[in-house]
C-alpha cells in the first residue's frame, strides 16, 4: 500500500505585519514625480493611515510563509461536499490575465470593448445550451447574489401580476442562504421536510402551497445527494397556483447533459461558476452565480444586457420591467473569462465530467459504507452522505475523525450538514481525482475509523501536524480581537 | 481530456465496485422524463494552444494601455500594479482554498485576512472591518440595509453625488421591502447639499461618497456633526481608496459605517470585476454587520492562530434571520489589496496619493489654462469635471480613433450636465500625457 500523503515538513513561523518593516521602506517602485507639488488644503488633509513599511523581499516572504499553512485544491484531494473543489486549470489564469481583458475599463465606449462582450454574450449561450434554460444573466458575483437575484426576479413577476406574495416554500435540505436570500425580499421561509427516501414527495408540497406562496426552492441534486425524482409533479403543483420554480444549482456538476433543467418545469436556476466550472474559490471568493431563466422571466432579469446585432455586441437597458442592478457594473467579469476557457476547452465532454464525479461519489459510497454509517442507502449523484453513528459508542465524533484525516493529508469533508444527517459527513470527491486519490482517501478514512477503536486520544488531539492544533472558537467569538 | 484522470480501466473497475453496468446506468435514479433528450450542442473542445490563439484574439479586440491613453475614472482605476503582488497572488495555495473552515489548515488564508480587515480598519479610522464584500456598490447596499436594522427605521438619505451605478444597485436592494431612499441634492461647487437633513427623526443613515462621483472632496465633518448623537447612522462610500492616503478617514470624522471598492489596491480593472468591497463600522455594531469576520485566538498548546469568528450572524447559522445572505465574498481579492497596501507601507501610500492627486491637479489647471471651464470649484482628488465647448462629441470621437479616451460624458448619468466630463488622472499617465491630451483638445 501506498504511503499517505501527510507528513511533518519545515514550517516557518512569521508575525502579523504589523510586527514587520522599519518606517522609510517602501515594497512598490513609485513612478518619477514630473509635475510641482500641490498641497491639499490643510482642513481637507489627514495623517494618513500608519500601515508598516516593507521592502519587496519583506512582503514576498511573509506572504509565501503564510501561504504554506494553507491547504488547496493543489495540494491535495479537497472533498468538501456541495462545494466542487475540482481541479482548477491553470490556462483558465492565463487567458483571464491577458491585458486586453485585465486591463479594461468597465465605461469604455461599446466600440472599443468588442471583445469582452463576445466573451460574456456566448457564454450567456453556453450556459442555456447546459442547462437547458432560455436567457441568462451573467451579474450576480457568487451563488448567493444569484439567489438574491433569483427571489428579486420572484418578486418582479409576481408584481407584473398584480400579487404581492409573503411565503417561500425551501426544503430541509436546501443550502442555508436560500432562506437567507428570500428573507431579503420579504418572503418567510416555509420549511418542508423530505421523505424517508430523502427526498421531497410531492404530496408535502400540495399540503403547502398556496395563492400566498411565491414558489419553491429547490437543490436539485440536494444536499444529500439524491436527484429530487417528483421534481415534474412538484413543478405542475407549484405552476397550479402561479407559483415558481427556483433551482439552486450549486450541484450542476452531476447533471451536465444528463438533465436539462429548462425541461423539468425549472423558471429559476443559478449557477455557481466557483464550482461547476473550474474558477479557483479563492479563499472565499471571488466565484460567480450567473442565474438562468425561462423564456417568460427574461424580461425581469439585470441590466445592462448584452445584446448583438449583426456582428456588433452592445449593452441594452431597455428592458422597463428589469428588476435593475446588482453590481456596479458587470459581475465579476474576470472568472467568466475563466469559466469560459473552462468550457471551450471541454465541450460535449462536460457530460464525461458528471458522469465521472457521479461515479467517483458512488464508488466512495460503497468502499466506505459499512465502515461509516451511511444513513440513505441508495444510488447517490455527485455527493454522498454518512454519519458518525458507528462510532458512537467510542465516543468520537464526526469532527474528531475528519480533524484526523487532515494528519493523513487530506482536506476534511463538510461536516454536520445538512442537518437533517445528525453528524453528518458529506464527501464530494469530484471528476478530476483520479482512483489512486480516491482509495488513499479511503484508506486513510479506514485507519482513522480503526484508532477511533484502538487508540482515540489520536483523534481527540488531532489535527497534530499542521502548525496549529484546534483552536479555541469559543473565546473567539466571547471576546472578538478582529484587529490588530 | 487533461483534467479528466480516469482510464477506460479505472472506469470499469470502479463502475463493477458500485455495481452499474455503464457510466449511463450510475443515473438510474434519475425518472425517464427528467432525463435529457439531446446531446449538449457545444462547440468541439479546444486544445490549450488553440484556446491561446481563440483568446488573444479576442482579447486584441480591446481598447487598453499602453497603446491607449484611457483617462476613464469613475468607479475603477488605472493603477500600477508591482510583479511582486500578481506573482504571490499566483501562489495556487491561496487561490484553491475554500473558506477557511477548517483553521488548522487553512492559517494562511485566515492571517491574510485578519490583516487586510485591520489594514482596511486603520485606512478608514474606524475599529472594525469584515472579511470584504463583492464590491463598492452592494457593500453600499448592505450597509443600508445594516443601518435599517440597527436603527429600525425605514428611510434613508443618499447623496446623489454618490457613483450613479451604486445608486441603481441600492435601489434593486432596497425595492421589494419598501425602504424609501431620500435624494440629497448636490451645491453649486460640486459638494453634498446638506441643508435638507435638519430633521432626520425618521432617517436610518445619510450616505454620503468621498471623494465623490465628481472626484470631489465631500466636507464629512459636516455630516459626522449632524448624525453625532442623532438616532441616524453616518454611511461614508468611496470608489477610491487611495485617496483615504492623504484624506481625513470617514472614521476620525465621525462615519458610523465606511464601505467602498477596493480594486484601486492590486486589483486588475477587468472590466469592472471582480473587485472587492470594503466594509468597516464602529465596534457597537459588530454584531449587525453583514460578511465573514476572522478573529484571533488560541490553540490548545497555547499558541495564536486565527479562526472565523461571530457565525452566529451568518446565513448558514441564523438562516432567515441572519444579518446578509452573503456567504462567497472576494476573499483573494481581500488578499490582494492586502499585499498591495503591504507593499505601499504607510509612508508609499502617502506619496502615491499626493502624486495621483498632483498629476491630476496639473491637467485640471492646464485645461482650464486652454480656456476650458471647470464647473465645480470645490477640490478634487485624482479626478474632476470639465465642461467642453458645444460640438466637443466629434473632437471626442476623433480623439477615440487617436486612442485617447478623453474622459466620461456625464450626461448619460446626469441629464442636466450634457457637454460635461469627469477626467481621471493617476500615477499611471506621465506629464508628457497630460501635456498631448490637453494640446490635442485645443487643436
Amino acid at each position: 500500500m501506498k504511503e499517505s500523503a501527510g507528513t511533518t515538513g519545515l514550517i516557518l513561523n512569521e508575525p502579523v505585519l504589523f510586527e514587520k518593516g522599519r518606517k522609510g521602506r517602501c515594497g512598490i517602485s513609485l513612478p518619477r514625480r514630473d509635475v510641482a507639488f500641490f498641497p491639499l488644503d490643510e482642513t481637507l488633509a489627514g495623517p494618513g493611515p500608519n500601515f508598516p513599511d516593507l521592502s519587496e523581499v519583506d512582503v514576498v516572504r511573509h506572504y509565501t510563509r503564510l501561504s504554506s499553512w494553507n491547504f488547496g485544491v493543489d495540494t491535495g484531494m479537497y472533498p468538501l461536499g456541495s462545494c466542487t473543489m475540482k481541479y482548477n486549470p491553470k490556462t483558465n489564469e492565463k487567458q483571464a490575465a491577458l491585458p486586453g481583458f485585465a486591463g479594461a475599463h468597465p465605461l469604455l465606449p461599446v466600440a472599443l470593448s468588442q471583445g469582452v462582450l463576445k466573451i460574456m454574450y456566448e457564454l450567456e449561450r453556453l450556459l442555456a445550451e447546459i442547462t437547458g434554460m432560455d436567457a441568462v444573466t451573467l451579474q450576480p458575483a457568487a451563488g448567493a447574489h444569484g439567489e438574491l437575484t433569483g427571489m428579486l426576479v420572484f418578486h418582479a413577476y409576481h408584481k407584473s401580476k398584480g400579487s404581492r406574495r409573503s411565503k417561500i416554500i425551501v426544503p430541509d435540505t436546501a443550502h442555508g442562504t436560500n432562506p437567507a436570500s428570500a428573507a431579503l425580499c420579504g418572503y418567510s421561509p416555509v420549511n418542508v421536510k423530505s421523505n424517508e427516501r430523502g427526498v421531497l414527495s410531492a404530496e408535502t408540497i400540495a399540503e403547502v402551497m398556496d395563492e400566498q406562496t411565491a414558489g419553491i426552492m429547490v437543490t436539485n441534486p440536494n444536499t444529500l445527494g439524491f436527484f429530487e425524482e417528483n421534481i415534474r409533479k412538484i413543478a405542475e403543483i407549484v405552476h397550479a397556483k402561479d407559483g415558481l420554480v427556483y433551482a439552486d444549482g450549486a450541484n450542476m456538476n452531476a447533471l451536465m447533459g444528463i438533465v436539462s433543467s429548462g425541461d423539468i418545469g425549472v423558471d429559476v436556476l443559478h449557477l455557481n461558476l466557483h464550482k461547476t466550472f473550474s474558477t479557483p474559490h479563492g479563499g472565499g471568493g471571488p466565484g460567480a452565480g450567473p442565474v438562468c431563466v425561462a423564456k417568460h422571466l427574461e424580461p425581469f432579469l439585470p441590466v445592462p444586457r448584452v445584446l448583438k446585432k449583426g456582428e456588433k455586441y452592445f449593452l441594452s437597458e431597455d428592458f422597463p420591467q428589469s428588476i435593475g442592478k446588482l453590481h456596479a457594473f458587470y459581475g465579476n467579469v474576470g472568472i467568466m473569462i475563466r469559466a469560459y476557457s473552462y468550457i471551450m476547452s471541454l465541450g460535449a465532454e462536460l457530460k464525461k465530467v458528471s458522469q465521472l464525479a457521479v461515479l467517483n461519489a458512488n464508488y466512495i459510497k460503497e468502499r466506505l459504507k459499512g465502515i461509516l454509517h451511511l444513513p440513505y442507502d441508495r444510488p447517490c449523484m455527485h455527493e454522498c452522505v454518512f454519519s458518525d453513528k458507528n462510532q458512537a459508542a467510542q465516543k468520537v465524533t464526526t469532527l474528531d475523525m475528519v480533524k484526523r484525516l487532515m494528519d493523513y493529508g487530506f482536506h476534511p469533508p463538510t461536516i454536520y450538514f445538512p442537518l437533517v444527517v445528525h453528524g453528518a459527513i458529506m464527501i464530494e470527491p469530484t471528476e478530476t481525482e483520479s482512483k489512486e486519490e480516491i482509495d488513499l482517501f479511503i484508506q486513510a478514512f479506514k485507519d482513522v475509523v480503526k484508532e477511533a477503536g484502538d487508540d482515540p486520544e489520536k483523534l481527540y488531539g488531532a489535527p497534530w501536524r499542521p502548525k496549529v492544533t484546534r483552536l479555541d472558537e469559543t473565546e473567539a467569538a466571547r471576546h472578538p480581537c478582529l484587529t490588530y | 481530456m487533461r483534467y479528466l484522470p480516469h482510464t477506460g480501466e479505472d472506469i470499469a473497475e470502479m463502475l463493477q465496485v458500485v455495481g452499474a453496468a455503464s457510466l449511463d446506468d450510475l443515473f438510474s435514479t434519475i425518472p425517464e422524463d427528467c432525463r435529457r433528450k439531446t446531446g449538449l450542442n457545444l462547440p468541439e473542445s479546444l486544445t490549450e494552444w488553440e484556446l491561446n490563439d481563440l483568446m488573444a484574439s479576442v482579447a486584441g479586440a480591446m481598447a487598453v494601455s499602453p497603446e491607449y491613453k484611457v483617462f476613464l475614472g469613475a468607479g475603477s482605476y488605472e493603477h500600477h500594479i508591482p510583479a511582486s503582488v500578481s506573482y504571490l497572488l499566483g501562489r495556487s495555495e491561496f487561490s484553491t482554498a475554500y473558506t477557511p473552515y477548517q483553521a488548522e489548515i487553512s492559517q494562511g488564508t485566515l492571517q491574510a485576512i485578519f490583516e487586510y480587515q485591520s489594514l482596511v480598519a486603520a485606512l478608514l479610522g474606524m475599529d472594525v472591518a469584515n472579511a470584504s464584500m463583492y464590491d463598492g456598490a452592494s457593500a453600499l447596499a448592505e450597509a443600508l440595509l445594516m443601518a435599517i436594522r440597527a436603527t429600525r427605521l425605514k428611510k434613508v438619505a443618499v447623496s446623489s453625488l454618490i457613483h450613479p451605478l451604486y445608486r441603481r444597485a441600492v435601489s434593486t436592494y432596497l425595492a421589494p421591502s419598501g425602504y424609501e431612499i431620500v435624494e440629497l441634492p448636490r451645491l453649486n461647487d460640486g459638494r453634498t447639499d446638506l441643508r435638507g437633513l435638519e430633521k432626520m427623526d425618521d432617517l436610518a443613515a445619510v450616505a454620503v461618497q468621498s471623494p465623490n462621483f465628481f472626484g470631489i472632496i465631500e466636507d464629512l465633518a459636516a455630516v459626522g456633526n449632524l448624525t453625532r448623537g442623532a438616532g441616524t447612522l453616518f454611511v461614508a462610500s468611496f470608489t477610491e481608496p487611495l485617496a483615504y492616503g492623504l484624506l481625513k478617514s470617514p472614521g476620525s470624522q465621525g462615519a458610523d459605517i465606511a464601505c467602498g471598492e477596493g480594486q484601486s489596491f492590486g486589483i486588475p480593472q477587468s472590466f469592472g470585476g471582480p473587485g472587492v468591497g470594503m466594509f468597516s463600522c464602529r465596534k457597537e455594531y459588530v454584531r449587525s454587520m453583514p460578511g465573514r469576520l476572522v478573529g484571533k485566538t488560541l490553540d490548545r498548546n497555547g499558541k495564536p492562530g486565527f479562526v472565523l469568528t461571530l457565525a452566529t450572524r451568518e446565513q448558514h447559522i441564523r438562516r432567515e434571520r441572519a444579518t446578509s445572505n452573503i456567504c462567497t465574498n472576494s476573499g483573494l481579492c481581500a488578499t490582494t489589496a492586502a499585499m498591495y497596501m503591504a507593499s505601499l507601507g504607510g509612508t508609499g501610500l502617502r506619496e502615491l496619493a499626493q502624486l495621483n492627486h498632483d498629476k491630476s491637479e496639473y491637467l485640471k489647471r492646464a485645461l482650464a489654462g486652454a480656456g476650458f471651464k471647470v464647473p465645480f470649484s470645490a477640490p478634487t482628488f485624482n479626478e474632476f469635471v470639465v465642461e467642453f465647448p458645444s460640438g466637443f462629441d466629434a473632437i471626442y470621437r476623433r480623439l477615440l480613433d487617436e486612442k485617447i479616451v478623453a474622459g466620461l460624458p456625464l450626461a448619460p448619468y446626469y441629464p442636466e450636465l450634457a457637454g460635461r466630463y469627469l477626467l481621471c488622472v493617476t500615477e499611471t499617465k506621465g506629464k508628457n500625457d497630460l501635456d498631448a491630451l490637453v494640446q490635442r483638445l485645443i487643436g
